[in-house]
Order: C-alpha cells, then structure tokens, then sequence
C-alpha cells in the first residue's frame, strides 16, 4: 500500500528478498572442502567445459535469505489452515526427530539385509497398523503419493483383470470426483465415464447401476466424498460393482474422517490408498514428498507390485523381483523400497494416538467440522445441509448472491484476516464451493474466533463491501499475482540478461 | 491425547451446538453393521512421546547405517555429506507444515524457493526449463517416456543398457498399463551405433543414462543427432547429480528430456525415500512437460512475485486428458536441494565434484592391486564396476560381518542374470576417510584371499 512506503521497500519484519542469482559474489562459497588430491582423471574427455552459473554465497547469507523466504509463507505452525481435502492438521515434531535417527535417516537402501533388520521390521510394523485400521488384508507400501497410489491400485486391478483374460475397458468416476482420478484411470489405459451425483451429495446409484457392466473394469470412488459425506449406499455400491465382476477403487484421502470407525475392508473395498501426509500428519512440505501406501482386498493382494517386505519367522527380508515372488507382482513402480522417511513419521503418529487416540481424532476431526456447519449454516449456504458432514463442510457461493463478492474474493479477504482460505472451486459439483476441513488438532477457541470472523465477512459482504473484497489482500508480502500474464509468455528460471 | 485439544466439556458443548447427543450420531449415514462401536483391538493404546522414542529408537539401533561405518553404496542413491544449515532450514514450519503454494500471496516463501530450484536444475542440466520437482529419478525416468510418446505421436521407447534397472522396470510397468513399447538393450551394452540402429520411424526416444548403472561415460551427442534425424527425442538420465559438476552437461549433448536423482545434494539417504526427482526439457515441449512449475509474474502493485502456472497441462484441470497424474511431488526435498546448491555455489559444487572423482581414482587404483579384482571402467565419476574372483554378493555379507558396507551386488538388480554375479559396484564419495578407504582394501584383500 502506497502509505507504507519505505526506503528499503521492507516492511518491518517482511524483508524483500532477492533471488540467490541476483546476490552472486563470484568466489564466495557456504561450504569448506579439502583440497582434491592431485590423480589422473577418468572422465575420458567429457569435462565440462564452461561455468554452470551458480551464484556464490557464504553460509551467514545463506541462511538469512531462507530466513526471509520462510516468513513469507503462510503455514499449520502459523496458524488455522482449513484447506479442504488437505488435512492439515498439527505435525508433532517427535515424527521429524525419529525419521532422523541415526540407523534410519542414513541407512542405504542396497544395503546387505544383515544390516537392515529394524528398517523392515519398522516397514512391517507400519503395514500392520495400516492394515488392521483398515481391515484389509494386505498392503503395498511403495507408492510415493495419493496419485501414485491411485495408479498403483488401478494396475492391480487391471493386472487382475488381465489374469482372468480380460482388461476390460471403461473406469467409473462420479463427476465430484479429485482430477487424479480420471487421471489415473487414462493412465492405466481406461477410459473414463462420470457417474452423476444426486442433490444430496451422493452418488447416484440408479446411474451407477445403470452404467455397470462388463467392460467396466473399476470404480473410483472417494469415501467420505468430497462434498464431505459418507456414501451411505457404499456397501450396496460395492455388491453391484462387484457383481459385474469389476473391482472397486476407494480414494482414501478423506480416511481422517473414519479411521477407528468403519474399516474399508468391511465396506466390499478392493483398493484404497491412504495418504500418509494427511491422515497420519506427516508433513506437506509445502508440496511433499507424500506417501500412498494402498489396501488391497483378497483378490487384489496378489498383484502388488514389488519391492514387499516379508516376515520369514527367521528374520525380514526384501522381494525384489517378480521372479522371487510366490504371488503375481505386477511390476515395480518406483525407485527403492518407498517412502522410508515417511513411514517412520507415520508410525510415530500412529504409536503416540494409539488405536484408541486415533478414534478419537477422527470423531474430533468430524465434530469439528460439524461445529462450523451448525455456526454458520444459518449465514452461509450449505451445499449439502441434510444430516450431518463428515470431516469437512462444503457450502457453495449462494451467500454471496448480489453482494459483487465471489468465492475468490472472499478468500482473499481471509488471508488479510490472518486464516489461510478454505479449498476453492472444488468440488466442481456446486457452484463456487467453499470446502472447509477444520481437523481435529483445532481448539473450540480457534473455531470460535474463525466462526466470528466469518459471520463478520459475510456482513460486510452483504452491506456492500465488495470493493474492499476485491482488493484484498492488502496486508500480504504480496498483492493478487496476475496468474494470467504467468501463464501466457511463461518466465520460468533467472536469467542473466533479464535482470540487467 | 497430547494432540487433541478438545476436552469433554468442549465436546458436550459442541455436540449441543450441533443438536446431537452422542458422537455416534455424527456417524448416522454409515451403515450400523459395519460401525465398530469401539477401538480397533488388535492396536496399541495411547503412547507418551518418550515411550514412541524408545520403541523407534530400538528399531534404529537394529540397523547398521552409513554413518556408521565405511560405506562405498552406490547404484542409484549416494551418501553425502549434508551441511547443518539444509537440515535446520528444512524444519523451519513455514516451509515443513505448508501446502502446495495454491494462496500465492501467502506462499511466496515457497515459490520463491521453487523457483530457484527450477533454475538451477536447468543450469546443471544445460536445458531451458525444468519443473518443481517429479517423485524421484525412476518414475520421472517413466514420465519423460511417456512424454516423449505424446510429443512425437509415437509408441516405442529404446533403453539403453546402461539404464538403471529400477527406471526400466517402472518405465516398463508404465508401458505395460499404458500401451506401448519398450525395447531394452542388454546389461551394460550402451553402444551409440547399436542404438542408432534401432532408431525407426515408430522410435518415440532413445534413453540413455549418463553415468551408466555401470559407471561408463559416454558422449551422446551423435545419438542425439541420429535422434533428431528420425524425429524422435534423446532422453538423458543421471542417478548421480554431482556428476553434472564435472562433466558436460547432457543439455549440451543434444537433449530433448533430461531426467534424473537429486538425491545427492541436499537429502539424506532415507533408505531410498523420499528423494527428489530433476525433470527438465526444451523449450518447446515445454507445454508437454508433466508436474507442477513456478513461474514469474507481478501482483497488482506491479512488484515482482511467482504462481503456479500452465496448470491446464494438469489433472485438477484437464482431468483424464492431463499430462500426468503426478499432484503432490518433493517439495521439501526440492527445497533441501536447493539450499544445499546455494551453499556449495559454483566453486563449490565444481569442487565437491572434482572430490569425488579424485577420491573415486584412488580407490579404484588400490583395489585394482587386490588380487581377485578387476576394474571394468576405462572411464568413471565416483562409481565403477568391479569383477571379483568369487560371488559379489558373498563378499559383501562377508564385509558386512567386518563392518564394511563395501558396495552393491550387480545381480541384486539384475536377478535373472546369473553371469552378472560377480560384478560389485563400488561408490566412493567425499564423505570415505582415508582410514574408511584402508578398511576396505584390507576387508576385501582377506575376504578374497
């Protein structure tokens, strides 16, 4: 804002920061390293010929300038963070300390299975517990994210298919569907037909019926859904899909809301992931690394894909290989053995609740959710407002009728107010959706205090304030970013003769 | 529960609130058969955080990690030295607890730093741009093929045999599920004028690794040109990112695709995740390109400031018709990298470089003196091959029982190659001290003795 110019163009604690390229000191190095010793080289001819362009920076301004990029960034450490579909939820550091034992954090994953005993056993152990929340009977840990687990879960599927003959040729996905899920389906080779929802939020199960049949290879649904409900045709769902001889994919990103409740495994589920960077609160990192392990059902076990630990009785050891395997591996879908670092954050979250703390958190997650329905509900427009929710609330732009203010820029004025927004825009089923996940790590005072605040932004909104919606946010390291002009002459890396 | 801020009175109070009487009731929609009325029984209760810490650091103590003892392992993933300051970043809850930059005004901490790393990834790599990070080597390794079929409208993949085999193992389940084709060469067989000779016009990218699995160096640069000739894509993978501080860049070399570890600079070993996947390509397919990007732009008092953009490539956008599934990637490990390389600077990094190289000959030299060893390299960075007199993966146990983790067996990745079994790669990096390199030749003198 122009009256808060200053000469430095700094604001107090926000300081402008400059790219490390435009504070190159050439020479200066973070690091001191012992002289090379004198040897005839082997690099055959292919040195490298010209400078790479690295900036120099001693270890002092390295670390002020990712000082300074921190405070720009907005976090769960900074505060309430009800971003929909996301889980955010608190990220002990204990899980941090314990993914960095040392035995864990350097150990090889080649290395002889001699020296690595407690690294599988801690990959079983995790196994088990997903397992047993879960009731599924088996599970691969390999995969490195929601969407890698996703087309982890479809390959099984396909790979059971094509045991039986038949890959078959269409994947079922309700049009609330996350887009990694169509995704995945024209990955494996799918293609993909929407299934309607009904004005309830659920899927429609007469369409669903209506649009089972032999070439459907698998349905991918999410539950609870991503309107925040559970399906409560899910086990008659299951019996149809499965009565057409197709598998059904279950999209665990929404499994904080039942974990202790309701197993999968009871619901006629045969694949579902589970994303450890929601549920089991290892941390986003602002984009990952994630992790996916997914469940499988009697007749998707089979077809995991390799690497899987196995418990011998006589010690633990690896299956690398197809060839070693007593089942039917699909293949291999990563590098290694998984998300090592992120099962060892898991478990720690997992070992601290206890199978009685983490039924706790998801009622707690549930209720909290349910708090904000019942506190807001009468202001703004629940999508949905038969019944109550799961772990998220959906409402839709209704309350924002006539007032010139739109689901963007009511975000926008959150953030001035110290919140991160709610998930925007998604799902896609209702018009200019607000999803908003609390998590159960928030207090009753947090979700008060947001409560207020909300009901005080949709006065405003109604009594006309659109034009301060509009600018908002005004108090931000940074004001609304034309995403436009990114995107149509895209300036995606620094360069020299830009900046002169 | 420590985590669990509402107590029993907040709890009754809410449930009033909401106009229920019992939790029970917010689960009304699920089927009564199948809603367990209690904990999971078959699970440990409630834990102090000291009783975790204990528990964990048990498992931990079972293991033997490189840290520990002298450690030459290799093939894929490298031990190094990682300084303090990566590590404190890192944790740092504005960068450790936030999402995916989607509110860029409050985010810029994050895209800033993405950024950043998307320059220097195209920097080493000679390419013009590079995305925000893929999984890890391998599925990117799948992605850039999988690209390359979308580029050129083609469906064969040629892999050469000095590709790491778990980046063809997954390219080819990828393949499998997906519909096209892959023709891999034999273990180590990386000859240019084989794999010119496959080039056909249904040939979508000829992959090539850059050191082989086996440590070779090659030039590409006449594949790529072959490779243009037929209008198909050179894809260049590196599992050893360090190496790029010494050698020609494969951008140089004619790369459309370079893919590859970035492991090396900045993360932890992890017994192999997470880790961090370099994605980079020309520029233009840049809009064929999978993952997400940062790209520069201005906010609306015209100051300088970053987006996520091209997100209509993406699957929240173009759902079945996107580029890629891939949503979350290795943002943190991105971040690791990326200070990491601000701290080495270019005289750094072309230091640690020439360090390893340096220290690598020298272990090479001494074991080449060992009777029952012979080396295969006539050229390497820090990772060779050796043939010893007896089973490779025997002497490593037999090390392993002395303490020396002493390199990788061959046919632990090549299982159905029994004639590979007396191959052992060996890596050697800055962090192997003289008397690391003295254990391992007397280790391995004996063991073979």
């Amino acid at each position: 804002m122009s009256d808060m110019h200053t000469i430095t163009g700094n604001q107090g604690l926000q300081i402008e920061e400059p790219l490390i390229f435009e504070q190159d000191t050439p020479g200066k190095c973070g690091v001191d390293l012992v002289d090379v010793p004198k040897v005839k080289t082997r690099l055959g001819g292919l040195e490298r010929a010209g400078k790479i362009g690295l900036p120099g920076m001693t270890e002092p301004d390295t670390v002020r300038h990712y000082m300074r990029l921190s405070q720009k960034n907005y976090a769960i450490d900074t505060g309430f963070y009800p971003l929909g579909s996301c889980t955010m939820k608190h990220n002990p550091r204990l899980n941090e300390k314990m993914a960095r034992l040392p035995g864990l954090a350097d150990l090889h994953p080649m290395q002889p299975n001699s020296t690595i005993q407690g690294a599988l056993e801690l990959i079983d152990q995790c196994a088990y517990w997903l397992k047993e929340l879960t009731g599924m009977p088996a599970v691969a840990m390999s995969p490195a994210a929601g969407a890698h687990g996703e087309l982890c879960g479809l390959m099984a599927a396909r790979a059971a298919h094509e045991a039986k003959g038949n890959p078959r040729k269409v994947v079922l996905c309700p049009e609330s569907a996350h887009g990694t899920n169509p995704a995945t389906a024209a990955a494996c080779g799918y293609k993909v037909e929407s299934i309607p929802a009904t004005n309830d939020g659920r899927v429609d199960l007469a369409a669903l019926k209506a649009a089972l049949n032999e070439d459907v290879a698998a349905i991918m649904l999410t539950n609870p859904n991503t309107c925040g409900l559970f399906e409560r045709d899910i086990v008659e769902i299951a019996e149809a899909v499965h009565a057409v001889g197709a598998y059904f994919y279950c999209d665990g990103a929404n499994f904080n809301a039942i974990m202790g409740r309701v197993r999968p495994g009871d619901l006629g589920i045969d694949c579902m992931h589970i994303n450890l960077h929601k549920t089991f609160s290892t941390p986003h990192g602002g984009g990952g690394p994630g992790s996916g392990p997914v469940v499988l059902s009697a007749a998707l076990a089979p077809f995991a894909p390799v690497p899987y630990v196995v418990d011998t009785g006589d010690g633990f050891k690896l299956v690398e290989h197809k060839a070693d395997s007593d089942q039917q591996p699909f293949g291999r879908i990563k590098g290694f053995h998984g998300q090592m670092g992120m099962f060892i954050r898991s478990l720690s979250y997992m070992m601290s609740h206890g199978s009685d703390g983490l039924r706790q958190a998801s009622a707690d997650a549930v209720l909290n959710a349910n708090y904000l329905k019942a506190k807001l509900q009468d202001m703004l427009s629940v999508s949905f407002p038969e019944g109550p929710c799961m772990h998220e609330v959906l409402f839709d732009d209704r309350f924002l009728k006539d007032t010139g203010v739109s689901t963007l820029d009511f975000a926008k004025m959150m953030i001035d107010e110290g919140v991160h927004p709610m998930t925007m825009y998604f799902p896609l089923v209702v018009h200019g959706a607000l999803l908003m996940e609390p998590t159960e790590t928030e207090s009753k005072d947090t979700l008060d205090k947001f409560i207020h605040m909300i009901r005080e932004m949709t006065k405003k909104a109604k009594e006309g304030a659109a034009e301060k919606f509009h600018a908002a946010p005004t108090l931000t390291p940074r004001r609304r970013l034309d995403e436009t002009a990114a995107a149509r002459k895209p300036v995606l890396k620094w360069e020299a003769a830009a900046a002169e | 529960m420590r985590y669990l801020p509402l107590s029993e009175g907040d709890r009754t109070e809410m449930l009033d609130a909401i106009g229920v009487s019992s939790m029970e009731d917010l689960y009304c929609d699920v089927p009564k058969d199948v809603l367990l009325d209690r904990y999971v029984q078959s699970l440990p209760t409630v834990r102090g955080e000291m009783e975790v810490e204990r528990a964990l650091s048990a498992l931990a103590a079972k293991n033997t990690g490189a840290n520990a003892v002298p450690s030459f392992l290799g093939a894929g993933l490298y031990h190094h030295h990682v300084p303090a300051t990566v590590d404190y970043m890192i944790q740092r809850g504005e960068f450790l607890t936030s999402y995916t930059p989607y509110q860029p005004e409050i985010a810029q901490g994050t895209l800033q730093y993405l950024f950043e790393f998307q320059t220097q990834v195209a920097m080493l790599t000679g390419m013009d741009v590079a995305n925000a990070s893929m999984y890890d080597g391998a599925t990117g390794c799948a992605e850039a093929v999988l690209m390359a079929n979308r580029v050129t409208k083609r469906s064969k993949a040629i892999l050469s045999g000095g590709l790491h085999p778990h980046y063809r193992d997954v390219t080819r389940t990828h393949a499998h599920f997906n519909g096209f084709e892959v023709v891999s060469a034999e273990p180590d067989v990386d000859n240019v004028e084989d794999l010119i000779a496959q080039i056909d016009d249904q040939t979508s990218c000829v992959v090539v690794q850059t050191p082989s699995f086996f440590g070779h160096l090659n030039d590409y640069t006449k594949l790529g040109e072959a490779c243009h000739e037929k209008k198909a894509l050179l894809v260049v993978v590196f599992t050893e990112v360090l190496s790029l501080g010494a050698l020609k860049s494969p951008g140089e070399m004619g790369a459309d695709i370079v893919v590859g570890e970035g492991q090396s600079i900045g993360n932890a070993l992890n017994f192999g995740g997470p880790t961090v996947g370099l994605f980079a390509v020309k520029q233009k397919y840049l809009r064929q390109m999978p993952g997400r990007v940062c790209g520069e732009t201005v906010d609306s008092d015209g100051r300088r400031g970053w987006v996520l953009t091209l997100s209509t490539r993406e699957q929240h956008i173009r759902r079945e018709k996107a580029t890629s599934n891939i949503c979350t990637n290795s943002g943190l490990c991105a971040l690791a990298f990326n200070i990491h390389l601000t701290l080495l600077g270019e005289e750094g990094l072309t230091k640690l470089s020439a360090l390893n190289h340096a220290r690598a000959c020298q272990v090479a030299d001494r074991l080449a003196k060992i009777d029952g060893v012979t080396i295969i390299n006539d050229t390497f960075f820090n990772e060779f091959t050796v043939r010893l007199s007896k089973s490779a993966s025997g002497v490593i146990d037999a090390l392993a029982e002395k303490n020396i983790l002493g390199g990788v067996p061959v046919k632990r990745l090549y299982q159905d190659r029994p004639e590979l079994d007396d191959l052992m790669l060996v890596a050697v990096t800055e962090t192997a001290t003289d008397e690391d390199i003295d254990a391992l030749i007397a280790g391995l003198t004996e063991v073979l003795s």
